[in-house]
């Protein structure tokens, strides 16, 4: 099929720049010439949520050649966490990913529950369940946003991120706040579930449904959205390993890759969904996978309101946490986040502090390696839409 | 391209008829959710001042500053928790870890000021709008940060117990010691109720860490009876300590009794390594209870030569004549006692001053003298036919026992009284298998004695007859036996405020025959070493002492301190009497290091 901008579903890069595993570096260009222009995009980037910056090399409107530049967002949140107890950590991890900060309460949660042997109650496995599916229908929402928004989309943007402040309503309801939730904390979670909240989650989980067909219909079924992300940043098959790509990126190039379903944690293995799967790898394909993730989160959250037991302990029996010291003990938990693996290394010395967390999140690898490898010539103006495509958020590549 | 790409999006114009999400503040308010973390509130009446809101808080967002209105309060700190919203970040751990659960938070959030200073306030204390919110975060039912229950004790069952001397309370195990002693939250509260100002939650750390040296030493700083205190400490502490009010409290006295458990009394020089340079004063203690034991120990670790007179054969005072075996095994006390005679402490036994020593001698040969006799003298019922054969007193009987003697009660006992002796009394019979029944003028409830202790004493089948007044013993038929006239009583409220008085109902008289009825209802100081004259001089009011500052008597060489001088009479405030009138007798002695440079 022949889209506009001279690209063909088939033959993705017009430039003729080969995606496949070629780790030669670029010619070094001549700036002297005036034949190129070097750019700087970025820190306030309209692709990514946070602060990144992109240096490009532009032959015309071409990237030649694209390097990626991070530390906006930096502050130390693995060195803060040496030096706080155990119970205070769990107040710090969710600012390392801002628009999904309950991935990180989960996995900072369960790191510290495996190495210290504490079982929690299967109330509280549901309520995190729930708290997570919910966490990913926000961050897509607000991704859709962004991805219609990088390409001129902006009514998409505005319903989406209105619709998300609905859900954000229930987290408030939920837990008590609405970004920074501090539900999960380790042994379970903080609360049942609140009064009257079923009622208004399915409500809420009803008007979803609704909006992402009407935003199917508007945003997907468009000339102008097709022709600008059919064929755009096709990542293929062999660079998915090397360069650890993971989650819907993955998911897109036909990879069934999914933890909640390859290792099932929490009460995944309680609940019916497939992996979705895409084939064409492209931004397009991408976004509509994410779509219809959604639609699977807004069953995975109807299916937890009709399964998880409504009382009953949600914590496990706490020791004092205000002088808890953790066995010594290493552990790498792992949870799918809404871009993919997203990962704790935590390593403990039996003291009252943790000696070191690593955190990995998929925007380390997508948001850099992948970035810089697939800007390349690919258009200026198509950076954004690109970037979006890969879902990718600073703060956590930072930490 | 296609048709329907094209047309498609023209669906946004549908919503163009649909309902705004904004809402527009400030015309329309738009509160927090019902369980939202907004501002805090406090209630300052029901706060301790514990600090736990202090200590969790990762920000140091809440200093803990003093409040005029809740300063000197029992069992509070007097401090509050103040606010600062720079550098909050409204996580609510001060409001999970509020052993008091007096904090919480409002569903509001907005606070508007030009000026960036004011955003600190001391919650429940300065006026804020949101005081009263009914809404916003509370720690929910079910959720905590640390355990509410006590790791429970182990005891010898009631029927096993009521048979023998065995000590009924078994102690934790270290493990079972390390889970209690994790549940204190450190706040310091039981530091300022205690008498002798024990370093309770460093020695409870030291549990934690399996360091009982260390613990041992903290306790000896204040207190030279850690062993006895393990055992039969009326623990104020625990009385105040916050982690009770919601669940129990730490099981201080217990974890007190394991850290001198695990340590052998052969280490005790080792590890408490009291050196003594001799500073050449002599320095006389009258009675060899907690009281006196503990100046000596004190006093002699200052370099005084220390010489305790004990009227009795062994030293321990009420300790051991009063507190059955049971409760505190004789060994447990040698411990303490033996580590402080070991120090060159010299106790004279059998020695009574006014008998063998008059009380003007001593005053003449020492540089100064310390009085701790304590409360010695049965207090008498006041009713006819007290001086019945069959009439015996508490402290008699436990002394008899505790000298190995048998009390001679026979097989039914009537104990009268409500304080530890008389529980003592009755679970001392219950051991010689008589049938005991206590009598108390007032109300279970209203009873002087450890609760514990009322509980074990019904546990092992004593009988409690409440709001029952003796009013006369009469001779009964055999000579073996004697009866009681008692009457029921009603409580009455005191117009004053006072506590309900009760009032004998003369139509509800009964008698009761017993093989001999103890009375135990309290008991006065023996004074009678001392002269009429001096009595005046120390201004000895029904028997009573009021020493002045660090234990100083009106006379110049003498200090006092123990059941005689203080109000609470209990092991642990004649402790800290006697470890203050070391100190005074050292500034009386030794002015000039005292001195201020």
């Amino acid at each position: 099929m022949k889209l506009p901008f001279g690209r063909t579903t088939s033959s993705p890069i017009s430039t003729g720049h080969s995606a496949s595993l070629d780790f030669a570096q670029p010619e070094p260009v001549d700036l002297a010439s005036g034949k190129y222009v070097k750019l700087w995009q970025g820190p306030q980037h309209p692709g990514i949520t946070g602060n990144m910056s992109l240096e490009l090399t532009l032959d015309g409107d071409t990237i030649i050649d694209c390097k990626t530049h991070v530390g906006y967002l930096h502050r130390g949140f693995e060195k803060l966490m040496e030096r706080r107890s155990f119970i205070q950590n769990f107040t710090v991890v969710c600012r390392i990913a801002v628009p999904e900060p309950t991935f990180n309460e989960y996995l900072y949660s369960h790191a510290v529950e495996e190495i210290s042997g504490i079982e929690i109650p299967e109330r509280a496995t549901w309520l995190r369940t729930m708290n997570l599916e919910m966490m990913r229908l926000a961050s897509f929402l607000m991704w859709i946003g962004g991805q219609g928004g990088a390409f001129g989309q902006y009514t998409v943007a505005n319903w989406t991120l209105a619709y998300r402040d609905y859900v954000l309503d229930l987290f408030e309801e939920m837990t008590g706040a609405r970004i920074y939730h501090m539900y999960i904390v380790p042994g379970g979670v903080r609360a049942g579930l609140p009064d009257g909240f079923e009622g208004r989650a399915r409500e809420i989980m009803d008007g979803a449904e609704k909006l992402l067909d009407q935003i199917e219909r508007v945003m997907f079924n468009n000339t102008v959205f097709k022709a600008r992300s059919k064929g755009l940043a096709i990542i293929p098959p062999e660079m998915i390993d090397p360069y650890g790509i993971v989650g819907p990126n993955a998911r897109a190039c036909g990879v069934k890759r999914d933890l909640r379903k390859d290792e099932p944690y929490l009460a995944y293995d309680q609940l019916d969904f497939d992996i979705v799967t895409g084939t064409d790898s492209d931004a397009y394909e991408r976004a509509y996978l994410r779509l219809q993730e959604t639609r699977q989160c807004i069953s995975l959250i109807r299916q937890c309101l009709d399964r998880m037991p409504m009382d009953g302990a949600f914590q496990a029996d706490m020791p004092n946490v205000l002088h808890w010291k953790v066995p010594a003990g290493e552990t790498y938990v792992k949870a799918e986040c809404t871009r993919g693996e997203y990962g704790y290394y935590m390593v403990t010395d039996g003291s009252e502090l943790v000696r070191r967390v690593h955190v990995r999140g998929p925007s380390y690898t997508h948001a850099i390696a992948v970035m810089e490898r697939l800007a390349v010539g690919n258009n200026i103006a198509d950076i954004a839409g690109m970037m979006v495509s890969l879902h990718t958020y600073p703060p956590e590549i930072e930490r | 391209m296609n048709l329907k790409d094209l047309l498609s999006p023209f669906f946004v114009w549908q919503r163009a008829f649909e309902k705004p999400y904004t809402s527009i503040r400030p015309t329309i308010d738009r509160p927090g959710a019902p369980a939202y973390r907004g501002f805090h509130i406090n209630i300052a009446d029901t706060c301790v001042g514990c600090g736990s809101c202090h200590e969790i808080c990762q920000n140091h967002a809440i200093d803990m500053v003093a409040v005029e209105e809740y300063l000197g309060r029992e069992g509070d700190s007097g401090l509050r928790p103040r606010f600062d919203y720079g550098r909050c970040c409204w996580c609510g751990l001060c409001v999970d870890i509020c052993t008091a659960a007096s904090l919480r938070m409002s569903n509001e959030y907005a606070w508007i000021s030009e000026d960036p200073t004011v955003f600190h306030f001391t919650a429940g204390v300065d006026d804020k709008p949101w005081q009263d919110n009914e809404n916003g975060y509370r720690r929910a039912e079910g959720y905590h940060l640390y355990p509410p229950k006590r790791i429970e004790m182990e005891m010898l069952p009631a029927n096993e117990s009521v048979s023998s001397f065995e000590e009924v309370v078994k102690g934790y195990s270290e493990e079972q010691a390390k889970k209690e002693a994790d549940r204190c939250v450190e706040c310091g509260i039981c530091v300022a109720t205690c008498p002798a100002h024990m370093d309770v939650p460093d020695y409870i750390h030291s549990i934690r860490d399996g360091n009982y040296e260390k613990g041992l030493q903290l306790m000896y700083r204040t207190n030279p009876f850690p062993a006895t205190c393990g055992r039969i400490c009326t623990r104020r502490c625990e009385s105040v300590c916050p982690v009770g009010i919601l669940g129990e409290p730490v099981a201080i006295r217990w974890l007190k009794r394991l850290i001198v458990d695990q340590v052998d009394a052969s280490d005790y020089q080792r590890i408490l390594a009291d050196t003594i340079t001799e500073n050449g004063k002599k320095i006389a203690v009258i009675g060899a209870g907690p009281g006196g034991m503990s100046a000596a120990y004190y006093l002699r670790k200052k370099g005084y030569a220390v010489t305790v007179f004990e009227a009795q054969e062994s030293a321990g005072g009420m300790l051991r004549y009063g507190v059955p075996s049971y409760r505190l095994p004789d060994n447990d006390l040698d411990k303490d006692i033996d580590y402080i005679v070991s120090l060159g402490v010299e106790i004279k036994y059998n020695t009574a001053i006014g008998k063998d020593i008059k009380f003007e001698q001593l005053l003449e040969n020492y540089d100064a003298v310390f009085m701790s006799t304590g409360l010695s003298v049965p207090s008498s019922m006041r009713i006819h036919g007290e001086d019945h054969p069959r009439v015996l007193s508490g402290l008699q009987v436990l002394a008899d026992v505790a000298n190995g003697r048998d009390p001679g009660i026979g097989k039914k006992v009537a104990v009268i009284g409500g304080g530890n002796v008389a529980m003592d009394a009755a679970r001392v019979s219950r051991r010689f298998d008589a049938e005991v029944t206590i009598l108390y003028r007032r109300r279970i409830s209203e009873m002087p004695a450890d609760e514990e202790e009322i509980h074990e004493s019904q546990e092992e089948g004593c009988r409690i007859v409440q709001q029952a007044i003796p009013v006369e013993i009469v001779s009964a038929d055999s000579e073996q036996q004697v009866a009681i006239r008692w009457g029921e009583a009603e409580m009455v409220d005191d117009p004053k405020g006072g506590r309900p008085r009760p009032v004998l109902q003369e139509d509800r008289m009964h008698t009761d025959t017993y093989d001999s009825i103890i009375s135990a209802i309290g008991q006065g100081s023996n004074l009678d070493y001392i002269s009429k004259e001096m009595h005046e001089e120390f201004a000895i009011e029904w028997g009573k002492f009021t020493p002045g500052e660090y234990q100083h008597t009106t006379l110049e060489k003498v200090f006092v301190g123990g059941d005689f001088a203080n109000s609470t009479a209990d092991a642990i405030s004649a402790i800290e009497d006697g470890h203050h009138a070391a100190r005074g007798i050292d500034r009386y002695l030794n002015p000039a290091a005292y001195e201020e440079k």
